[in-house]
């Protein structure tokens, strides 16, 4: 028994080295989020609390824990608390997988890849359980439209993602970052990693996707009965999300924990920083889109998710895979 | 060794309670939701035994798109509604019959199902698949499904894609009079054709939408 208990106890300590860094770095990218956005709308953005405003989002946090959490008489009440806690949880369990260098991984699974898909594939449910559950019209209104849009953008990030297994030639996140020691795969699937970033904005419910919210037509969407805590955790899940997507992009294409170039002053950074910066890099890009794209018309969004990006990556499936056939380059061989 | 059969069973009473509880719920939404704790334990399951590619697959299909399609229909019912009308609405009673026909069809596929499992042992010897165990499940999979039963995958590919067209059919119409925005007109519209200078006489105007 003993044995099981210092296992439990390490594995414990692991998972709280992990979670604790990535939850104070979700509320340090809310204030990058939110400075990139007045640094483009000419605005100063937040700079009160702490140096340059950097505690903001701890004092929003502080705000939240003490308002009252109000719980609507008519809605259906298991179900309206557990959207918010599943949609923080499943923000939080898929960095469980996340290889940060070569021996920095909590779990090394062989599906890594796989496990991060259907996690993200799950994150609708918060959102459709929310909406649900608050037993309103603008929430509901929210939840059935982000579950249309997510189940349709997942679709194009799935081929995407086999894009780029068919040149890897396996689902772990290690080997997919290993593969990429001599060349990025941003440079020869240029425009899938296009596809991948404005999928990813789709699936995030980032702007100019963020139909689920639009303040303009549904308040707030789905979140618009969530008061307290319970709307702090649904913001905390989408950045968590967000943050995410942005380290899926950086490992699929932007050669994960790798340096840019294997010589003396690169080389020498620790791999999690490289990480790290190109986190930050796919993160500032998402800002800025926020700031300076107007939001798209709920039909528009769904022609582009099925009549441009599935076609275009399902046919760039058939290149690549053509492409390595013919030269013999195919892993495996 | 113990723990990893503890955490099956406890998977296993998860898979089966939730299935129970599917059938039992009252509210149809609930009925769902129970549905897909059925389907992340079972692939939970998967994942214990082994067969992690298979397990994930079941997370992505069946959770992540199937049953989000389903919450989709089932949230439109008005719940409140039907919860008084359990079993008293006339038109659902002359379903019974082809209801039970189904159940019974289904009843005695499961009953067949676990009657080979008497069989098993031989039924795997006679499997002539020459497997590398060295290779992860993915990779077998793979290479079992592209090479020696390949035409059977591309006939299941084929009848899913009968389905597919089928529903699309059954689905499809065409409306008249509906409005709708084509991107071509909308894009190359020229500045002649959208603004018309019109000299107004006065005491008489115009007619705009002839």
């Amino acid at each position: 028994m003993p044995e099981y208990a210092t296992i439990l106890f390490s594995e414990v300590l692991k998972i709280l080295m992990l979670l604790v860094p990535v939850l104070v770095s979700v509320a340090m990218i809310v204030w990058l989020d939110r400075r990139v956005w007045a640094f483009v709308q000419k605005r100063r953005g937040p700079n009160v609390v702490g140096p340059f405003g950097l505690l903001q989002s701890l004092a929003d946090a502080l705000k939240y824990v003490f308002k009252e959490i109000i719980i609507p008489a008519s809605s259906n009440k298991v179900i309206f608390i557990l959207a918010p806690i599943i949609t923080m949880t499943l923000a939080l369990i898929s960095w469980a997988v996340i290889p940060f260098s070569e021996d920095f991984v909590l779990a090394d699974i062989n599906v890594g890849i796989l496990y991060l898909f259907a996690v993200s594939s799950l994150g609708v449910y918060g959102i459709i359980m929310g909406g649900w559950a608050s037993n309103s019209k603008y929430p509901f209104l929210g939840a059935i439209r982000s579950a249309a849009q997510m189940v349709s953008y997942e679709v194009s990030i799935g081929i995407i993602i086999i894009n780029v297994l068919l040149c890897v030639g396996s689902l772990n996140l290690s080997d997919i970052v290993k593969a990429q020691e001599n060349v990025w795969y941003v440079i020869p699937l240029f425009p899938m990693f296009v596809i991948f970033f404005i999928s990813a904005l789709a699936e995030t419910n980032r702007p100019p996707f963020d139909l689920p919210e639009a303040e303009a037509e549904l308040v707030a969407g789905y979140q618009t009965e969530y008061s307290g805590m319970m709307y702090a955790m649904f913001w905390l899940g989408e950045y968590a999300n967000i943050l995410l997507m942005c380290a899926l992009g950086s490992i699929l294409f932007l050669g994960g924990w790798l340096s840019p170039v294997d010589i003396f002053p690169f080389n020498i950074i620790p791999s999690p920083i490289w990480l790290i910066l190109k986190i930050l890099l796919l993160f500032v890009l998402f800002a800025l889109v926020k700031a300076i794209v107007p939001r798209y018309r709920y039909d528009q969004l769904m022609r582009l998710g099925w009549k441009v990006f599935l076609p275009l990556s399902l046919t760039w499936v058939v290149l690549t895979a053509g492409y390595l056939m013919y030269f013999n380059l195919l892993p495996g061989n | 060794m113990i723990a990893h059969a503890i955490v099956f069973y406890i998977f296993s009473l998860i898979a089966i309670v939730s299935a129970i509880m599917v059938t039992v719920s009252r509210n149809t939404v609930h009925s769902v939701f129970f549905l897909i704790l059925d389907f992340i334990s079972i692939s939970c399951l998967f994942i214990m035994i082994g067969a992690e590619f298979l397990g994930m697959i079941m997370l992505i299909v069946y959770v992540g798109a199937v049953a989000v399609l389903f919450l989709f229909v089932v949230m439109m019912l008005n719940v409140a509604q039907q919860k008084n009308e359990w079993f008293v609405a006339s038109d659902s009673s002359s379903h019974i019959p082809i209801g039970l026909l189904v159940s019974l069809v289904i009843f005695s596929e499961l009953l067949i199902v676990i009657g080979g499992w008497k069989y098993k042992a031989e039924l795997q010897e006679s499997i002539n698949l020459n497997l590398n165990l060295n290779l992860t499940n993915t990779q077998s999979l793979g290479y079992v499904i592209y090479t020696d039963y390949v035409h059977l995958f591309q006939l299941s590919g084929m009848v899913l894609l009968v389905a597919m067209i089928g529903a699309i059919v059954l689905t499809f119409r065409k409306r008249s009079g509906v409005k709708t925005q084509s991107y071509l007109r909308q894009i190359s519209r020229e500045r002649n054709e959208g603004v018309e200078l019109i000299d107004v006489e006065t005491k008489k105007g115009i007619k705009i939408d002839a």
